[in-house]
């Protein structure tokens, strides 16, 4: 242990010499998440809507007041033909149009299907999924109502009504959703970079060869790297985390024991990713290389940040099984957003324990193969 | 001219003895672009839903039923619990809760109005707002078939409205054919924005860079010495790339090729330009690294329009993203991708990066007389 401690105050000496590495660390991801919460936005509101009624009845003005009552289209154009509709669309005026055709009321009444058109931009097919749904999901809702009332003949309660709840984040604000995601993705980066080059480095520039000289356990060697970018990397996830709950208003609603031992678990998780990467390697630009390749992609994409893992085809759902951000995740939204207790998370933090332990595991092994 | 080619020779000499590099280099990209091709995919579809059916009646079981048919919703769990519905939302087993209340089935038989609860988890914003949207849509569905099948027999027929969606630009609506071509465009960066990021501050943290100084190089014959060996590479990408994205994942081609290659080469020197630049401000690889990733590719990330549309971002912010040549990159596949158009569409986007990669180029250039002075 002692030596250790040795490797870690002569690794700790080295960062501290290097002051914009130092400074990178620990302000740099706190003022990325500021800037990247502020300026995300996934919120899929007000999309502008251009409306060709030509049925211009009580029918088609239910439907256009469902849109435009839903919050999420605004109605900002009323074309008079296709070309109109076509030129708006393509200046980007618009961004989806609804076009009622003449007779919808007629062929509802004589038991037809009546179709109407809904045309979306479709160059961001994230946004453009959405108001999909919701544009299919409001035209169903009002054909139900139409149908309703005329099998009553009149005005009536439907027999079926809906209450809504939406519980940890009523207003749905995307913020709340996109921050924690940010922190793991951040924390993750963070800490890859600062290690991955670590071992590599001693390598490349040719003092591995008194690391191998050194009368230290391969353990000892790998805790005392590791354990000043711990300490760096926890300080710079506590600053995240304390920008998230001062800007963004993000809760801590579960235990903050419990929040600093998941965060601790999953820097643990991301220092030995990048470790065992220097330890695969033997130069830094492939160390480089190979650690943004497994992590910055990744994190991003496979985690459920942003894309949610159910949707995802099944042989891609395993491989997130060995993404730890998928874990941290997880348990970090439980944490913080539902204020969930161990018993909730422990799957997700035995996950990350395992993970942390076969990588750091990986990365002894090869090293003492190294040092032979 | 002859010192140019010496300079080249030395640096594919260098790439060779490093083989474990070529795998990386070609293989990870064409592995990472076919994972993440297809989990890039923002598609709301089978919503894991727990049912609490409180009444246990063949009416409730019928509403149930139209659950377990919809492509939007998995039924993961039918308890008549209520706690469970808490327990399975924490675990985030289900995303949403679908709670019918004891007697339903005797107030639809009686004709009385009744309500049925739905709770969505929130944490998750956006599957959130779209499952309650489909909930609500199906549950109306199902109020309307009761009402039709109340009315004596022999009423009129009544029909109902459908919508007919067409989406311009990607008419099956695959994330695939939006996210393919970004992930395409990120890959590239990353590759080549590393391997020109590590060039020069690699000799300067091994000593070499003294001698090269001492050479009667010219600073832009330098320049192109060390970037050109990691075009080559950045080009064998872009095709492999390309290919992959049109004959596996089928993305639509419609524009020109020729076009595409030549603003792909626009696009490399922007990327390795940008390494250059960085490695000409880093003392060592380690400084590099951080300076590339932190100030470089999170942005290009975030701020290209990638995944988070730019329309949606604060006026302030938006000013800073003509600062990403990924943005313009980003127009321009999709553009020559999905709509098939051309430069008469795009030729700003063009034309700002070129100015972009040139501009990041000579200020690399300039920045490594001081270096090498």
């Amino acid at each position: 242990m002692r030596k250790a401690l040795a490797v870690g105050r002569k690794e700790l000496a080295q960062i501290l010499r290097d002051r914009r590495t130092l400074l990178i660390l620990l302000f740099v991801p706190a003022f990325f998440l500021v800037l990247y919460g502020y300026a995300l936005n996934f919120d899929i509101r007000h999309v502008r809507l251009a409306v060709m009624d030509r049925e211009h009845n009580a029918d088609s003005r239910e439907l256009l007041s469902s849109f435009t009552n839903s919050t999420y289209f605004d109605i900002v154009a009323t074309p008079t033909s296709m070309d109109e509709i076509e030129r708006m669309m393509n200046e980007g005026a618009v961004r989806a149009a609804l076009v009622i055709p003449e007779g919808m009321s007629r062929d509802l009444r004589s038991g037809r299907t009546a179709y109407v058109q809904v045309i979306i931009n479709g160059d961001n097919s994230n946004t453009a999924s959405t108001v999909f749904g919701y544009a299919q999901a409001i035209v169903r809702g009002v054909s139900a109502q139409l149908q309703i009332r005329m099998a009553a003949g009149r005005a009536v309660a439907p027999p079926i009504s809906v209450e809504p709840r939406i519980w940890y984040n009523p207003e749905l604000q995307s913020t709340l959703f996109l921050v924690p995601g940010l922190i793991g993705f951040i924390v993750m980066i963070s800490a890859v970079v600062s290690t991955s080059l670590s071992i590599v480095r001693e390598k490349e520039r040719g003092t591995w060869e008194q690391v191998r000289m050194a009368p230290i356990s391969t353990v000892s060697y790998v805790v005392g790297k590791t354990i000043p970018y711990f300490f760096i990397s926890m300080l710079s996830a506590f600053l995240i985390i304390g920008a998230a709950m001062l800007l963004f208003g993000l809760p801590v609603r579960g235990s903050w024991l419990l929040l600093c031992c998941l965060v601790a678990l999953y820097v643990v998780s991301a220092l030995g990713t990048g470790l065992l990467v220097s330890t695969l390697v033997d130069s830094q630009a492939l160390a480089f290389l190979i650690g943004l390749l497994i992590s910055l992609l990744p994190t991003f994409i496979l985690s459920g940040f942003i894309f949610p893992i159910a949707s995802m085809p099944a042989p891609i759902q395993v491989i997130t099984y060995i993404v730890p951000a998928r874990y941290f995740l997880a348990a970090l939204r439980g944490v913080v957003l539902k204020g969930v207790g161990l018993g909730i998370v422990a799957p997700q933090i035995a996950a990350l324990g395992l993970y942390s332990l076969i990588v750091l595991g990986l990365a002894s092994v090869r090293l003492a193969k190294e040092r032979g | 001219m002859r010192r140019l080619l010496f300079l080249i020779r030395k640096e594919f000499q260098e790439l060779r003895r490093n083989p474990r590099m070529f795998p990386v280099i070609f293989i990870a990209p064409v592995v990472q672009l076919a994972i993440l091709g297809y989990a890039a995919t923002t598609d709301v579809k089978n919503v894991p839903l727990v049912v609490v059916d409180a009444d246990r009646s063949p009416v409730s079981r019928d509403l149930v039923g139209r659950f377990e048919g919809s492509p939007y919703f998995t039924v993961v769990h039918v308890t008549s619990d209520d706690g469970d519905v808490l327990r399975d939302i924490e675990t985030r087993r289900a995303w949403m809760a679908l709670s019918i209340p004891p007697g339903y089935g005797d107030a639809i038989r009686n004709a009385r109005p009744v309500t049925v609860q739905v709770i969505a988890d929130g944490s998750d914003a956006n599957s959130a707002g779209l499952g309650l949207g489909y909930a609500s849509s199906l549950l109306a569905e199902a109020a309307a078939d009761i009402s039709m099948a109340r009315r004596p027999a022999g009423a009129p027929s009544i029909g109902s409205i459908s919508a007919r969606i067409r989406v311009w630009f990607n008419p099956q609506l695959l994330s695939q054919h939006f996210m393919v071509p970004g992930v395409l465009a990120l890959l590239l960066m990353v590759i080549t924005t590393v391997l020109g990021s590590m060039a020069v501050v690699r000799e300067k943290e091994l000593g070499t860079l003294e001698q090269l100084n001492v050479t009667p190089l010219k600073r832009w014959e330098l320049t192109v010495g060390k970037l050109l060996p990691f075009g080559l590479i950045g080009i064998i990408d872009v095709l492999l790339v390309v290919a992959l994205a049109v004959f596996w994942f089928q993305i639509p081609f419609r524009g020109s090729f020729p076009l595409l290659f030549a603003l792909s080469l626009v696009y490399l020197l922007c990327t390795l330009g940008l390494g250059l630049f960085v490695s000409t401000v880093s003392d060592n690889q380690q400084q590099a690294m951080m300076t590339a990733v932190f100030f470089f590719m999170m942005p290009m990330i975030y701020l290209s329009g990638f995944i988070f549309p730019i329309e949606n971002m604060p006026a302030i912010i938006q000013p800073i993203t003509y600062l990403i040549p990924l943005r313009y990159y980003l127009v321009i596949v999709r553009g020559i991708f999905l709509k098939g158009v051309g430069l008469e569409s795009f030729w700003r986007e063009a034309l700002l990066m070129l100015v972009w990669g040139l501009s990041v180029l000579m200020l690399a250039t300039m920045r490594s007389k001081k270096t090498l002075g």
